[in-house]
């Protein structure tokens, strides 16, 4: 007879898990013990916040389920923005807790915690395990439920005496759900208004959300795209569906979108969203989002439909399966050069170059000086990255930097915290996306904030020999929230300031990285080099001034064609 | 505009929490809500009464339907329903008032389960209407202690 503990093993190497992320405690002894007879392998993150963060790096990089074990109590309240993060970006991950005995649940025993009821408006599902011969159903039915329908964290925590007792459990084979039925097909009626939409449609747009990479559609998506010859826009979270270098492909859009694809996205007459929720970030006011646009919704989530924004059409189901319902219903139809002709395209581009002039991440046209641009680095970046080059980010100005002008060509490239926007996210994300994808270059771009938050990892990136690359942009500052308080608060500036902070060179070497640093324009192609070509850990800190924003930006209560370029009164250099 | 929403859940620990926290977390507001077992005793039926528009139900139902521990949600607003809710009210009763409400109380059909010395509890089962007419007609002799359910519907016919 197998322990609750061997038996949880034993379904996860059933599901195919080749790594959990954990960290260990009293309530979880049972649960270590036995991933210790396993060929799982077990990665000691430094704090169970990174096992959350790392679990959804390695899902969102491989395109499989991630697993992270923490122990009761504080354990699995570190989890918790883990949980959120995962939540909101719909990233499928399982989370395992070890739990106080049951005799002892709901006395306030040493380290216990309600963490089903804390994670719950927060997970997908979540289950206490009571009795050890559930324990193959309830590992099947979570990595089922995380990965199905619209993924998502779904936790499971398991009392110290669940895990100890000894049953003979029999397999559990196959989820019989019966409240749990995700539509797969998308409904004809609706496939062939959709159809007929696109036959009238002048002015046709795409939009291109997490969906997309999490359903695998890039192919049918390019396909439409290229049958009918529309724009592709992206959310955050839909980066990398498309090639940037595509010519059908715009960018993002948003409230720090770019001007390009939010001002095609305000002249639009038919808006084809997928796989994407009109998160705020993304629709700045709704009341004035695409005003004369037709909208076309298509998403595995119902409850998505109608949530923000009114819908023309909504259609529920597998993007990828619906994409191809749609081209198979086109019937070859074909249209002939893109309405955004290179003409009007040529005039947004000189538009937005004349705006991306007046913004402070741009070096001024004929400067040169020695300063270092946030524009120059991610150019820079772009000459040294490859197609399967995957960038991880934290959350800031840095971020915004990156997703506005990263040239990424593949999905699963581009993995940021969208939804929640959790600092600290950057460097354990990409922890599980190397060990996703050992072969490939892992690119961290943090800011000297979230670096500060995600540092804790680096232990864990020293241990286990994983060479992330981490381009650290030290404004010395909270940039986005000082650049919020610029807009917002008239320039007074508050806890925004680090007063002082550590020699992050220092800090590189100490867990054994190779140290660089980047203060002059001229060397910084030559630094990203060296910080690629290095075989192992690498920290390339880069000086920026504080006083680039990040532009555009759409202000609250705005539509994503009133987008402004400066603090008001400012020079167009930037702040005081 | 208030619906009612027949919801079919599995009958298992920590559904109603789940059912319940959606609602708060959302700002969606519950007038009422009971939970009892079904014919098929691995489920529960939660029926509930919420306000609001069109467009909240539908966020509510759809809400609902991603609980994967809801198997159905029913809007039976706009169906033929047997309703009932039941009220237990403590009134006040010295013996020259004894008389009278024991006589109204026929007339509502209810029923006194308990009689103390200078009170009565009184039982009634009914709609919506009928339970605020017997409430309100022992207003009048002092009502000590009161407590309803909420309502149980049931689609007429053989739906
Ligand atoms: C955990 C967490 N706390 C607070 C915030 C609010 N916040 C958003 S951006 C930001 C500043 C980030 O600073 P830094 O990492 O240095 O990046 P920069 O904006 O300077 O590029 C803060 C505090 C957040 N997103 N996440």
């Amino acid at each position: 007879m197998d322990s609750g503990a061997e038996i949880l093993v034993k379904c996860l190497e059933k599901e195919d898990v080749e790594v959990v992320f954990g960290y260990p405690g009293g309530a979880a002894l049972e649960i270590f013990d036995a991933l210790q007879k396993s060929k799982i392998r077990n990665i000691l993150v430094r704090h169970e916040q990174g096992a959350a963060h790392a679990a959804n790096g390695y899902a969102r990089a491989s395109g499989k389920v991630g697993v992270c074990l923490a122990t009761s109590g504080p354990g699995a309240t570190n989890l918790i923005t883990g949980v959120a993060t995962a939540y909101m970006d719909s990233i499928p991950i399982v989370l395992i807790t070890g739990q106080v005995s049951t005799s002892m649940i709901g006395t306030d025993a040493f380290q216990e915690v309600d963490v089903t009821g804390i994670s719950d408006p927060i997970s997908k599902h979540n289950y206490l395990v009571k009795d050890t011969a559930e324990l193959p159903r309830i590992v099947k039915e979570a990595f089922y439920i995380a990965k199905s329908g619209r993924p998502g964290p779904v936790l499971i925590d398991l009392p110290k005496d669940v895990a100890a007792a000894r049953v003979e459990a029999e397999d559990c084979l196959r989820v019989d759900l019966r409240g749990y039925k995700p539509n797969i097909i998308g409904h004809k009626g609706q496939i062939r208004q959709v159809v007929q939409l696109l036959r009238e449609a002048e002015r046709p747009l795409l939009c291109a959300g997490g969906g997309v990479i999490s359903a695998g559609a890039e192919e049918e998506l390019l396909c439409l795209a290229e049958q009918l010859q529309i724009p592709v826009v992206n959310t955050l979270m839909g980066l990398g569906s498309i090639s940037r270098e595509h010519p059908l492909s715009l960018g993002m859009l948003g409230t720090y979108g770019l001007a390009k694809a939010n001002l095609v996205t305000q002249n639009c007459d038919l808006f084809i969203a997928l796989g994407m929720r009109f998160d705020d970030r993304v629709t700045g006011n709704t009341k004035k989002f695409a005003p004369q646009a037709k909208i076309i919704h298509i998403d595995i989530d119902t409850a998505e439909i109608g949530k923000n924004i009114r819908v023309d059409v909504p259609l529920v189901g597998d993007l990828k399966i619906i994409l191809k319902q749609i081209i198979e219903s086109l019937e070859g139809e074909k249209r002939e050069g893109s309405w955004l002709t290179r003409e009007t395209l040529a005039e947004l581009e000189k538009e937005a170059a004349r705006e991306a002039a007046a913004t402070p991440a741009n070096a001024p046209a004929g400067s040169a000086g020695p300063e270092i641009y946030p524009g120059d680095v991610i150019s820079a970046l772009n000459q040294l990255i490859t197609p399967d080059t995957i960038v991880t980010t934290d959350v800031g100005q840095h971020q915004i930097w990156a997703a506005q002008g990263l040239k990424l060509r593949k999905p699963r490239t581009f993995i940021s915290s969208g939804g929640l926007g959790t600092m600290g996210y950057g460097i354990p994300a990409a922890i599980g996306a190397q060990v996703a994808c050992p072969g490939r270059t892992v690119v961290v771009i943090t800011g000297d904030g979230s670096f500060q938050m995600g540092m804790p990892e680096l232990g864990t990136c020293l241990a286990e020999d994983l060479p992330l690359k981490i381009i650290l942009f030290n404004n010395k500052t909270l940039g986005m929230v000082k650049q919020l308080q610029d807009h917002y608060c008239e320039r007074r500036h508050t806890s925004v300031y680090f007063r002082k902070l550590p020699d992050f060179q220092y800090i590189a070497r100490a867990y054994g990285a190779l140290s660089l640093s980047a203060r002059d324009k001229k060397e910084l192609p030559e630094k990203l080099e060296q910080l690629l070509r290095h075989p192992g850990l690498g920290i390339l800190e880069i000086e920026i001034s504080a006083e680039y924003n990040v532009y555009p930006m759409v202000l609250g209560g705005q539509g994503l064609d009133e987008m402004v370029f400066s603090v008001p009164g400012a020079c167009s250099k930037g702040g005081d | 505009m208030r619906h009612t929403l027949a919801v079919l859940v599995e009958n298992r620990p920590g559904v109603l929490s789940h059912v319940a926290g959606l609602f708060a977390r959302r700002g969606y507001n519950i007038e009422s809500l009971v939970v009892g077992e079904t014919e098929d005793k691995t489920v529960s039926r939660i029926t509930l009464v919420v306000e609001g528009d069109e467009r909240v139900i539908e966020q509510v139902s759809k809400q609902l339907n991603k609980q994967i521990e809801v198997i159905k949600v029913n809007d039976i607003t706009n169906e033929q329903t047997v309703d009932r809710q039941m009220l237990l009210v403590k009134v006040t009763a010295d013996q020259a008032a004894r008389q009278e409400i024991l006589q109204l109380m026929e007339i509502f059909r209810c029923r006194v389960v308990d009689i103390g010395r200078r009170s009565l509890i009184i039982e009634a089962t009914g709609d919506e209407g009928k339970i605020e007419a017997v409430i309100q007609s022992l207003r009048p002799f002092g009502i000590k202690e009161l407590v309803r359910t909420g309502k149980v519907s049931m689609v007429r016919g053989s739906k």
